[in-house]
């Protein structure tokens, strides 16, 4: 049971990476391209981003419902980077509310899109940061050792530092999929593509960055995913899928441009899971917190597990509606 | 206690917009079914002005509320750590409550041409409804502190974990109930208070409208208030007879015990100085019986006295100004009865306008007696806050921080709205 929220979780996270991803990157792809994409940007995440949110939601709650531990030694460890993340999403989402339905004036508008720009660097950057202290593993429970060792150096090294930069590499790239996929101006097709190929390349250089990183923290980050199956296939595919990807990016298929990024997300996130499982949270001390060690009583995952499948019942064709209204419609909105 | 104090400022911000995102979109559902109805394009301007609000209320409430899921486990790990499967459930019924009403939101502001009129209309029903489910899943859970059940605890852990019982305790339905009606309550009193305002300025059909809906709502609101808060401190009286006491400040048990209006308490000499007293009426109001026992805060050791004062003068201004928003809903009643020529009086719309902030003080005012009165606990009986703090050192900064955005955001929302208003009064007033 425990197992089965587990995976509705790493959905959700999958989800937020995915959609939520190309929402912060928005404000990214905002900044990179100099206010050029804002219309397109604004216009696309408008209608769904508070709905984007709530993935994020739920995965909170299914940590502290079926995993409290987890939940609490993370955000304990974390508290920094974390109230980082927390300030920077207050940030940009009431920056972006405030541009959508301020009245139309051109010095507020400049400075909430500003704020919404460099917002959601900050904020995708220390959630790359999070996940990156997270993944290391120098998080300790020994609360005696003092604040830095505690409370600092599990995110500030090198190998989250440059986590917290894939991240922004990453969401800014699934946005930038997003628009391409979305306009129809033809300069602009062509500037965002060039934009797009430039941050896959990025990317992949700083993919290996991660890895390099880790080798010098004395994290096995490589040699574990060469060892687990799943994450070889995983990293297998996801090269295979470049070729085809730059192909699509070239020929312009909208369709199939956001189903190939997409994949490439979902198997970084398996990839990653696959290595991670089933240890939750890696410790300094070595005693890693399992699925085992982790997960709340059997009764209490069986109704997290019914509240979340009704909930899916629920959400998932409510959100179908909602994507089909604005997504497939071409009139401009008032 | 920097860390209860950000706790508090959170909520309490949190709770404002909370409030106001789940009982405005029933106003602008009111505005689009009347204009259906009586094709009054008046309504239809109303419900959309009405919808901007609402978003924006809406995203800084998403917002806070997801910082909040976050800040409990960053301020309190050791209660989240037990707690978190216990009283969880409704927290992930609230999730998917949450969704729906962002959905249907987004439907509804972005969707006045796309959809049907009829289909439109129906997300703003969807929007309120789920709003108000979201918020009463919160409030039980906030319930299940003050009387937690489904569970067993032995020797510091929680076994044998019941989480339907947990959702449905003893306190849930006695605070849903209060809650909800005061949220409808002191949004609309605020909402009619600021037409109010306006249409003194400019006798606009528009605010005349919209103080009708917003009162409407508010009176009835205002007028179960007593009842269902008569029926909470019945609850409160049986579950959790010292915070009764200290609401009360009533510090000797007794029969037939006073009822204590105003005054200051000392707790050094356990009075309560300069105050009314009805002799026997609290006796009643906690047990139905003039005569009945009430324990008075001597039978708790002192350690476990919630501070007496601030509980005290809490109660004492919710109830206050719960009393007199009854009053003015009587009037309402009473003009749309017979006497419509008071609507258009200065005095009424002056006293809507005194009316405006009260609704929420009551709100923030009731928050504090509930929650401060629960204190040394943070689960009663179970385990005291200080034993549930995070373990980490300076947590003041992250009190600062959170504070200084909270009131900069304040800031901004209010000065957002008051030129949304403006501009809706420049463009009737130049048709006009």
């Amino acid at each position: 049971m425990a197992e089965a929220n587990l995976i509705i979780l790493v959905i959700c996270l999958m989800l937020y990476v995915l959609l939520g991803g190309a929402d912060f990157g928005g404000g990214i792809l905002e900044l990179l391209s100099r206010g050029k994409a804002s219309k397109i940007v604004s216009r696309a995440i408008a209608p769904v981003w508070e709905a984007n949110h709530v993935w994020l939601i739920l995965v909170v709650v299914i940590l502290f419902v079926g995993f409290p531990s987890v939940y609490s030694t993370v955000l304990t460890a974390l508290h920094i980077p974390v109230l980082l993340v927390l300030l920077g999403i207050i940030a940009r989402g009431s920056a972006f509310t405030f541009r959508h339905y301020d009245i139309d004036e051109e010095r507020p508008k400049a400075i909430y899109s500003a704020i919404f720009r460099y917002s959601s660097v900050f904020t995708t950057f220390f959630l790359g940061v999070t996940v990156g202290g997270l993944i290391l593993g120098e998080i300790t429970m020994d609360y005696q050792l003092g604040f830095y060792q505690v409370y600092i150096h599990p995110w500030l090294n090198w190998f989250s530092v440059s986590m917290g930069l894939f991240m922004v590499l990453l969401f800014a790239f699934l946005a930038g999929i997003f628009t391409v996929s979305e306009i129809e101006d033809k300069d602009y097709i062509i500037y965002f593509t060039r934009m797009t190929k430039r941050l896959l390349i990025s990317l992949v250089v700083m993919g290996a960055i991660v890895f390099a990183t880790a080798k010098v923290a004395g994290h096995p980050l490589l040699k574990d995913f060469i060892n687990s199956p799943i994450s070889v296939a995983c990293i297998v595919i996801a090269t295979l899928a470049l070729p085809a990807f730059w192909y699509f990016l070239n020929k312009n298929k909208g369709n199939w441009l956001r189903l190939t990024a997409g994949l490439q997300t979902t198997l970084i996130v398996t990839g990653w899971f696959a290595i991670q499982f089933p240890v939750l949270v890696k410790t300094k001390s070595g005693h890693d917190i399992t699925i085992q060690a982790a997960k709340a009583p059997e009764q209490v995952q069986l109704f997290l597990l019914i509240a979340l499948i009704v909930g899916v019942l629920i959400i998932f064709p409510a959100m179908g509606y909602l994507y089909k209204t604005f997504k497939f419609s071409e009139e401009p909105e008032s | 206690m920097a860390a209860r104090m950000q706790m508090a400022v959170s909520l309490g911000f949190h709770i404002v917009f909370a409030c106001i995102g789940m009982v405005m979109p029933w106003f602008m559902f009111v505005a689009e079914w009347k204009w259906l109805r009586t094709k009054n394009p008046v309504y239809l301007d109303l419900a959309k002005a009405w919808a901007k609000g609402v978003a924006i209320f809406f995203a800084v409430g998403a917002v806070s509320g997801t910082v909040l899921s976050f800040e409990l486990g960053m301020l309190w790990p050791t209660f989240m750590q037990h707690a978190g499967p216990i009283f969880g459930m409704p927290f992930s019924w609230e999730g998917t409550a949450f969704f729906v009403e962002a959905i249907a939101l987004g439907l509804f502001l972005y969707g006045w041409k796309r959809l049907n009129k009829w289909v439109h209309l129906y997300t703003g029903m969807v929007v309120g409804i789920s709003g108000v489910l979201s918020g009463i899943f919160v409030v039980s859970a906030n319930a299940w502190m003050n009387a937690p059940s489904g569970f067993d605890w032995i020797d510091g852990q929680a076994f044998n974990i019941d989480p339907v019982k947990a959702m449905f305790n003893k306190a849930w339905f006695s605070q849903a109930h209060h809650m909800t009606i005061a949220a409808f309550s002191a949004t609309g009193f605020a909402v009619a208070g600021v037409h109010a305002v306006l249409y003194m300025k400019n006798k606009l059909e528009i605010h005349a409208k919209a103080i009708t809906i917003a009162l409407a709502f508010a009176s009835v609101a205002a007028v179960l208030q007593p009842i269902s808060g008569d029926l909470a401190a019945k609850n409160v009286a049986k579950l959790q007879p010292a915070k009764l006491a200290a609401f009360e400040s009533h510090f000797k048990t007794e029969e037939k015990a006073s009822l204590i209006i105003g005054g200051i308490p000392d707790v050094e000499n356990r009075e309560v100085k300069y105050a009314i007293k009805l002799p026997g009426f609290l006796s009643f109001l906690a047990h139905g019986d003039f005569n009945a026992e009430v324990k008075g805060l001597e039978e708790f050791p002192e350690e476990e006295w919630p501070p007496v004062p601030i509980t005290h003068y809490s109660f004492q201004l919710m109830v206050g100004i719960g009393m007199f928003l009854m009053l003015i809903a009587a009037l309402f009643f009473a003009g749309t009865y017979k006497w419509k020529h008071w609507f258009e009086k200065k005095w009424w719309l002056r006293l809507l306008a005194i009316a405006t902030p009260l609704g929420f003080i009551a709100v923030e005012a009731g928050w504090v007696v509930t929650e401060v009165g629960r204190q040394p606990w943070i689960i009663y009986g179970i385990m005291k806050t200080k034993d549930s703090l995070t373990p980490m050192p300076g947590i003041q900064y992250t009190f600062y921080t959170i504070t200084a955005v909270y009131v900069i955001l304040t800031f901004v929302v209010t000065w957002l709205l008051s030129r949304q208003i403006q501009l809706l009064q420049s463009k009737y007033l130049k048709n006009g």
